[in-house]
C-alpha cells in the first residue's frame, strides 16, 4: 500500500504535465506572472503574464484581466486586451470582450467576440528568400480583377452619386 | 450552410485589396471564415455581433416598441457603436439594419457615417421581398471575394422593408449609393462615405 496521501486527480495531473490549476472556488485579484502553463477555473481580476507559456481559461473560468501569453485558450469568460506571441483560441460557448493582438487566431462557432483583432506576423528574414509581402499573405482569390456583377447574380443593379 | 455570390461583397473588397492595414468593423457576429479573409489581407477587424446587442438591449418584450425607449436606446447605442468618428475604413453591416425601427434606423445610419472615414464603403443588404411578415437571419461570413456563406439564425420580422428610393433617403448623407438587386429578393446596397 502506498503511503502517499490521496490527492485530487486534478491537482495531479496539472503538477505532472506542468500546469497550475487555479481551481473553480479559487478568486484572485491582482498580477499573475507564471513561468508555467495555467489554467483558469476561478475568478481573476488584474493582469496575466506568461509570455512562455498557455492560459486556458476553462469553461467556469472568469477573467477580468489584460493578458500576455504565448498562447491563449479561451472556455470560459474573458473580458480585457490579450496579446499572444502564438495564438489565441476562441472556443464554442466562450465570450472574450477586448482587443486582441495575436498571430493567428480561431474561432470556434458558437463563441461571443467583440474587439479588434490586430494579426502580428512573425518577421522572416530576407535571407529566407520570403517575398516582402509575406506579412501579408494574399489567398488565391486576390488575383482576380474587381469583377462586375456575375450573371447568375445581378438581376439589376443603379448608383446614385451626389 | 448555403452560399451565394455577392457583387456587393465584390465592390466593398475592391477597397480591401487597393491598400493593406485598414480598419474594418464587422458586425455579423466573429467567424474563422471572415476574420480569416479579412486579416490574410492585412486588415485590422473589429468585431461583434449587432443582432445580439439588439436582443440583449431590446429583446425582453415588444422588440420594436423597445426601441422607442430611450433609456434602452441610449444602451444600445453604448454597448454597440460607440466608437471614435473616422475609425473605420470599411463597414460590414450585413442585414443588422432591417431590425430596426424608424428613429433608431437614422440614429444607427448617423453613427455608422460618423464611424467611417471619407472614402470607406459599407455593405447592407435588404430584402426586398415586401409581403414577407419575417425573413430569415443569418451569420454571414466571407468565403472568398464573391462568395458569402450564410449560418440561419432563424427568422425576424423586420423592421420595415426599403425600395430604392427609401434606401437612398436612408443614405442621404452619404457621398454615393449602389444597388445590385438579387435573383433571390435581396437588395445588396454599397455606400460610399
Amino acid at each position: 500500500m502506498s503511503s502517499v496521501p490521496n490527492r485530487p486527480t486534478e491537482s495531479f495531473e496539472a503538477t505532472r504535465t506542468g500546469n497550475a490549476v487555479l481551481g473553480k472556488s479559487a478568486v484572485v485579484k491582482g498580477q499573475i506572472l507564471s513561468r508555467e502553463d495555467l489554467t483558469i477555473d476561478g475568478e481573476v481580476e488584474g493582469t496575466i503574464e506568461m509570455q512562455e507559456h498557455r492560459l486556458t481559461v476553462g469553461l467556469s473560468g472568469k477573467v477580468r484581466a489584460n493578458v500576455k501569453a504565448r498562447e491563449v485558450i479561451v472556455l470560459g469568460t474573458l473580458h480585457g486586451n490579450v496579446e499572444t506571441g502564438d495564438r489565441i483560441d476562441i472556443r464554442k460557448e466562450a465570450k472574450l470582450v477586448g482587443d486582441i493582438r495575436t498571430a493567428r487566431i480561431v474561432i470556434e462557432d458558437g463563441a461571443y467576440f467583440k474587439g479588434n483583432v490586430d494579426i502580428v506576423r512573425a518577421e522572416v528574414p530576407k535571407s529566407a528568400g520570403a517575398a516582402p509581402a509575406a506579412s501579408a499573405p494574399r489567398p488565391a482569390t486576390t488575383s482576380a480583377s474587381p469583377a462586375t456583377a456575375s450573371p447568375a447574380m445581378a438581376a439589376g443593379a443603379g448608383e446614385i452619386k451626389r | 450552410m448555403e452560399t451565394r455570390n455577392s457583387s456587393g461583397l465584390d465592390q466593398f473588397c475592391s477597397l480591401l485589396f487597393e491598400r493593406p492595414g485598414l480598419t474594418l468593423l464587422d458586425l455579423a457576429g466573429a467567424n474563422q471564415s471572415t476574420m480569416a479573409f479579412l486579416t490574410n489581407l492585412g486588415h485590422r477587424v473589429y468585431s461583434d455581433d449587432f443582432l445580439l446587442q439588439m436582443d440583449r438591449c431590446f429583446g425582453d418584450g415588444d422588440f420594436y416598441e423597445n426601441q422607442a425607449d430611450p433609456q434602452k436606446v441610449a444602451q444600445f447605442l453604448d454597448a454597440a457603436l460607440d466608437y471614435p468618428a473616422q475609425h473605420f475604413d470599411g463597414a460590414l453591416v450585413w442585414d443588422t439594419l432591417e431590425f430596426l425601427s424608424g428613429p433608431l434606423l437614422e440614429t444607427v445610419v448617423q453613427r455608422l457615417g460618423n464611424m467611417l472615414r471619407p472614402g470607406s464603403y459599407m455593405l447592407a443588404l435588404f430584402h426586398a421581398e415586401e409581403r414577407a411578415e419575417t425573413i430569415p437571419t443569418y451569420s454571414y461570413r466571407i468565403q472568398d471575394r464573391k462568395t458569402i456563406t450564410l449560418a440561419p439564425r432563424g427568422r425576424r420580422r423586420p423592421g420595415q422593408f426599403f425600395n430604392n428610393r427609401s434606401l437612398e433617403k436612408l443614405f442621404s448623407d452619404f457621398e454615393s449609393v449602389k444597388f445590385f438587386l438579387t435573383r433571390d429578393h435581396l437588395r445588396e446596397v454599397i455606400v460610399r462615405r
